[in-house]
Formats: C-alpha cells, structure tokens, sequence
C-alpha cells in the first residue's frame, strides 16, 4: 500500500485548474493515500456555496480551442470539479480546509462555503498538519 | 472461476472516475470474491496495473473489444 499523504495547495479558481485537483486528490483517495487540501484567493473563493456550480472560466491559455474543448468534455457528461472531489470524500481520508487569511481578505465566514469545505486553519497548521506530505500547489 | 460479485460500469467516463468508482464498489466486496470493471478510458490500463499494485488487489482478467476495456478484480 502507497500510502505517503498528499497536501494541495489550491490558489487558482479557474474550472481547468479546480478539475486538475480534484482528478489529483480523488486519484490519491482511490490509492488509499490521506490527502489534505488548503484553499487561498481564488481557489477558495470557488468553494463559496452560492457560487461553486458557477461557471469560472479557464486559465488564460486554453484559449477558444481549449474552451471548445472543455465544452464537449462537459458536453459529453465529464462530472464537475466539485463532485469529483464530493466523490473523493466519500473514499475517505480527505480533508479540505480554508486559508484563514484568505477568508479575510475575501471577507468569507464558514457559513458562507460549501459543506465540502471542513474548517478553517492558519498556514502554520497546514504545514503541521501536511507533515512529509507531497505538497501540490495549484 | 467464481461468480462476479460486482460489476462496475465505468464507460464513458474519463480519468480517475473508472479508479475511483472501483475504490468505492469495492468497499462493499468481500475478500477474494471478483469486480468487473468496464471502462472506454484508454488510461485505464495502466491506471489498473497502478491501483491493484498498490492496494494489493489482484487483476485476473483483462480484455478489450472495440473499445471497451473489461478487468476481473480480485478483491484483497
């Protein structure tokens, strides 16, 4: 069993970078790996619960021939970001916690994220609680 | 060769759902008995040959036909 944690660092908001996580932290939970995944700025600002079914756009390079083409993905039925990581919680061993600095430059309280959100932690405790974790900034 | 206990239908679905939904069913499997798995993502094969090797469970068949990627699991 490989079972070295994972810690993600998930600071971009975009739908292609948001996917990108869930596929690495949902792929870790299936290999029975502990992950831990701390949102900043704009990846937190995703998880607010009035918004996470939101459109929110593609990193700068796709371009239109990348948006087409994550428009057929969706098209095609690809589950969004945010079940993928409903799904991976679901395994097991996956936690997800705000950046409390964040919450206050974004003025976020916890009743303002969804419920796939688990707490609130300072830097100090992601680090403790990531331990020899890979660390994944995204 | 025994019954399939459960058969998971993963066509269709692209990386790392066909993973994931096994690790899910096979919570539900008893040790030794078999999980059939139907996937179109081609990754899946190696993805299969990754997962069974680092959860010890066991792919004791593994066929492909236009297409679709069929794996017998042994449960651990």
């Amino acid at each position: 069993m490989d079972d070295k944690p994972l810690a993600i660092v998930l600071f971009s908001g975009t739908d292609d970078k948001l996917n990108a996580a869930a596929v690495m932290a949902s792929g870790a939970a299936a290999l029975g790996r502990p992950v831990h995944i701390f949102l900043q700025y704009w990846g937190l600002d995703a998880f607010r619960a009035d918004r996470i079914e939101d459109d929110h756009g593609l990193a700068a390079e796709a371009g239109a021939e990348g948006k087409a083409a994550v428009d057929a993905l969706r098209a095609e039925g690809q589950a969004p970001w945010y079940e993928t990581l409903a799904m991976a919680k679901e395994l097991g061993g996956v936690e997800i916690q705000a950046c409390s600095l964040s919450m206050d430059v974004l003025k976020i309280t916890e009743d303002d994220l969804h419920d796939l959100v688990d707490g609130t932690e300072g830097v100090t405790a992601f680090y403790l609680a990531a331990g020899d974790a890979q660390i994944l900034f995204i | 060769m025994s019954a399939i206990h459960t058969t998971v239908d993963a066509k269709g679905l692209s990386c790392p759902m066909p993973i994931v939904k096994t690790a899910q069913a096979v919570k539900n499997v008893p040790a030794g008995e078999l999980i059939e798995v139907l996937a179109t993502d081609p990754g899946s094969v190696k993805d299969f040959a990754a997962w069974t090797r680092s959860t010890g469970n066991a792919i004791v068949e593994q066929t492909e036909d236009e297409g679709v990627y069929r794996f017998v699991i042994k449960r651990a």
